[in-house]
């Protein structure tokens, strides 16, 4: 029996044997890895054709991650996207609470199959991290997690959270103390104890095969929304909408409408403070073809190919990279990307918030404020999918300092003051 | 003008000739300043450096430990350029008339131009290039420029190379064939492991090119050892280490030049 959550790419459009999607992706790694790289291909090839693997990941899917997930219309919410329909896929109500989950048990499957005993794993937000370190608790595998000290800081909650569920916390203090470097110190370990460790990458972006491998783990996403909104609103969408970082919960819902020409797929990066300020992450809108972790794809870099440190008050988007296949569906020119800045993305994750009681991640509230510029520009008769790719609680502390919330008198002006801003702003 | 692979040949080949291992030295350019570095790669050809790689910095040093993280990150710092790179090969090589590599991860060669990098790295003097991030199967291109400008394609091998990989790479490098002689990232190391002669001996079997042995050497009594088995011996982090501790500039440049001679006689067997 075909399985109903681990959905490859049928048709393997993409990438070519030698992981290109168009001119972006390929394998750039030191010769220390390409034997470990080499076999995650080979094992991921056979699992996709092996029966008992899918079955096994199904079951986990279903019964530990409680997959579907639920696609939730926010009427309230899409008063202020121009009157546009807007469903969202929600993946934060998965185990863990954001899409990660999907890509982890995967992978986690995997590492067994190759007899490895030791996982390690990059974290921004710590969503990852935390769905690795569940994983590796389930499995009764060794877990070692890096993560910029400016990250562990930023979301020390699922510092703790990965604490509790055993795994080893390294806060990285190089570079900009961020993912990226999170990602180069996990890289430095790999080479050093592959043996019997795997790596497993937690976005689709990396070496080929994982930006392929993660985004068929993904799959499920896009796949579960279409047919969701087919029975739930009678057509496919206007636009399917995610916040982009790395790329994987985008790619995750973007795949399986690409065939679908008239569904727009739009990717909202992290503007920052303003692209012109030069503080932000928006590696699409504002980077260069070049290599970083693996892979040739747009990155944020000076003339000479030094990396440049991005900006985001999302730690999980807060990243200089991005997955080659959005860089192919960009240069092509079947996805869209779009800038959101830091003061947007928070505006719209207290708006959802309140209209809705659902608190997204501050990286999901990214896609929300395109979403709502969006459907501004579609008017009443637009249809969305956005994917809320995580919930909100890791991000409770940056958001009461950003809103005032732990100042109880504060709260009430700060609160009135942005109420009727919000419903001013609606009123153009 | 065109570069110096048949210098680095000749200078490979003399050790050979002497019965020992060459000394190949790597150190960052622009650490702890430009004309600094200049003045410490210029010591370690004094002190019986046969070959020197010259580091460029960059700013996601992934194959590198903490030693040339710290270089890397002072060398950005002070605003080091590629052309302080290429001004750095030029002037160690018009000191010293031997052979100048440099050795990068590929986004900056990338970034900048193949066909403009590798024309000022010939115009420079210099000998070649080390690549460690850039795969056999990517290096079409840059073997083609670095063929036209008479410039060493240097290679690494590592202990998980498979036979036939080993074959694959040694057929398109040039120069000699860089054997990382452990699992691991830049730094020193207590041992150097059998698993690095072992790797000498499968990577011989393959090609004629000089096999030099890097990661983890720090001292004359490793390099003793290294040297049995290998072309050459590559030290990295023990130079850059010596410079770090180093009370100012001139003392690191002093404690470069010394090891360089505690090196050197290491490859002679002297330990």
């Amino acid at each position: 029996m075909p399985s109903e959550y681990f959905i490859p790419d049928p048709e393997g459009r993409t990438p070519s044997a030698e992981g290109y999607f168009g001119a972006f992706g390929g394998k750039f790694i030191p010769e220390a890895l390409v034997a470990a790289v080499d076999e995650v291909a080979v094992e991921f090839d056979k699992a996709k054709s092996d029966p008992e693997f899918a079955r096994e990941l199904d079951d986990l899917l279903v019964n530990y991650t409680g997959r579907p997930s639920a696609l939730t219309e926010v009427p309230r919410f899409a008063e202020h996207a121009g009157g546009a329909r807007v469903f969202l896929k929600r993946e934060d109500l998965n185990h863990t609470g954001s899409h990660k989950i999907n890509n982890v048990l995967g992978q986690a499957l995997l590492t067994k199959r190759m007899g490895k005993t030791r996982v390690i794993a990059e974290t921004g937000a710590g969503q990852h991290g935390v769905a690795t370190a569940t994983a590796c608790a389930l499995f009764g595998l060794d877990c070692t997690i890096y993560m910029g000290e400016i990250d562990t800081e930023r979301q020390a909650l699922n510092v703790a959270r990965m604490r509790m569920l055993g795994a080893e916390v390294i806060a990285v203090k190089s570079g900009s103390r961020t993912l990226k470097d999170a990602i180069n110190e996990a890289f430095r370990d790999w080479v050093a104890n592959v043996d019997r460790t795997h790596y497993l990458f937690g976005t689709v972006a990396g070496p080929h095969p994982f930006p392929a491998m993660v985004r068929d783990f993904h799959r499920v996403i896009g796949v579960e929304a279409r047919r969701q909104i087919l029975e739930r609103a009678g057509r496919l969408p206007d636009a399917a909408v995610a916040c982009v970082g790395g790329g994987s919960n985008a790619i995750g819902l973007f795949h399986a409408f690409i065939p679908d020409t008239g569904v727009r797929l739009i990717g909202c990066e992290p503007a920052g403070h303003g692209i012109e300020t030069g503080e932000h992450a928006a590696t699409l809108t504002a980077g260069e073809p070049g290599i970083l972790h693996g892979s040739r794809s747009y990155v944020l870099q000076d003339e000479e190919g030094q990396i440049t440190e991005p900006y985001s008050i999302s730690a999980g988007l807060d990243y200089p990279g991005i997955g080659p296949e959005h860089a192919f569906l960009k240069d092509s020119g079947r996805g869209e990307y779009r800038a959101v800045t830091d003061d947007a993305a928070m505006r719209a994750l207290r708006l959802l918030s309140r209209t809705e009681g659902i608190i997204p991640a501050i990286e999901s509230a990214h896609a929300l404020a395109g979403a709502l510029e969006i459907g501004r520009e579609l008017g009443k008769d637009g249809l969305l999918v956005v994917n809320l790719s995580g919930r909100g609680d890791k991000d409770m502390d940056t958001a009461a300092r950003y809103f005032n919330l732990y100042d109880t008198d504060a709260t009430v002006a700060a609160d009135a003051a942005g109420e009727s801003a919000e419903i001013e702003g609606d009123a153009k | 003008m065109s570069g110096n692979i048949e210098l680095l040949d000749r200078t490979l080949a003399a050790a050979k000739a002497e019965g020992r291992s060459a000394l190949i030295a790597y150190l960052p350019a622009g650490f702890p300043t430009v004309d600094g570095g200049i003045e410490a790669i210029k010591a370690a050809f004094d002190g019986g450096a046969d070959v020197v790689e010259v580091g460029l910095p960059h700013s996601d040093p992934v194959l590198d430990g903490p030693v040339i993280q710290t270089a890397d990150d002072i060398a950005l710092r002070g605003g080091v350029k590629i052309a302080d790179v290429m001004r750095t090969v030029r002037a160690a090589h018009e000191a010293t008339g031997k052979p100048v590599l440099v050795m990068t991860y590929w986004n900056p060669i990338d970034r900048y131009g193949v066909e403009r990098f590798t024309a000022e790295l010939a115009e420079a003097g210099g000998a070649g290039c080390i690549l460690p991030d850039l795969p056999v199967q990517e290096s079409a291109r840059w073997r083609e420029h670095a063929a036209k400008h008479d410039l060493a394609t240097v290679f690494v091998v590592a202990p998980s190379s498979k036979d036939e990989r080993l074959a694959t790479i040694t057929a398109a490098g040039s120069g000699f064939v860089y054997a990382a002689s452990l699992m691991g990232v830049t730094g020193t190391r207590a041992s150097v492991g059998a698993q690095a002669q072992n790797l000498v001996e499968r990577t011989r079997a393959t090609t004629d090119l000089p096999v030099c042995v890097g990661l983890g050497v720090s001292d004359a009594r490793q390099a003793a050892e290294v040297a049995g088995f290998a072309d050459g011996v590559i030290v990295g982090s023990a130079f850059v280490q010596r410079m770090l501790d180093a009370a100012d500039e001139a003392a690191g440049v002093a404690a470069v030049r010394a090891l360089a001679s505690e090196l050197a006689e290491g490859v002679r067997g002297h330990a």
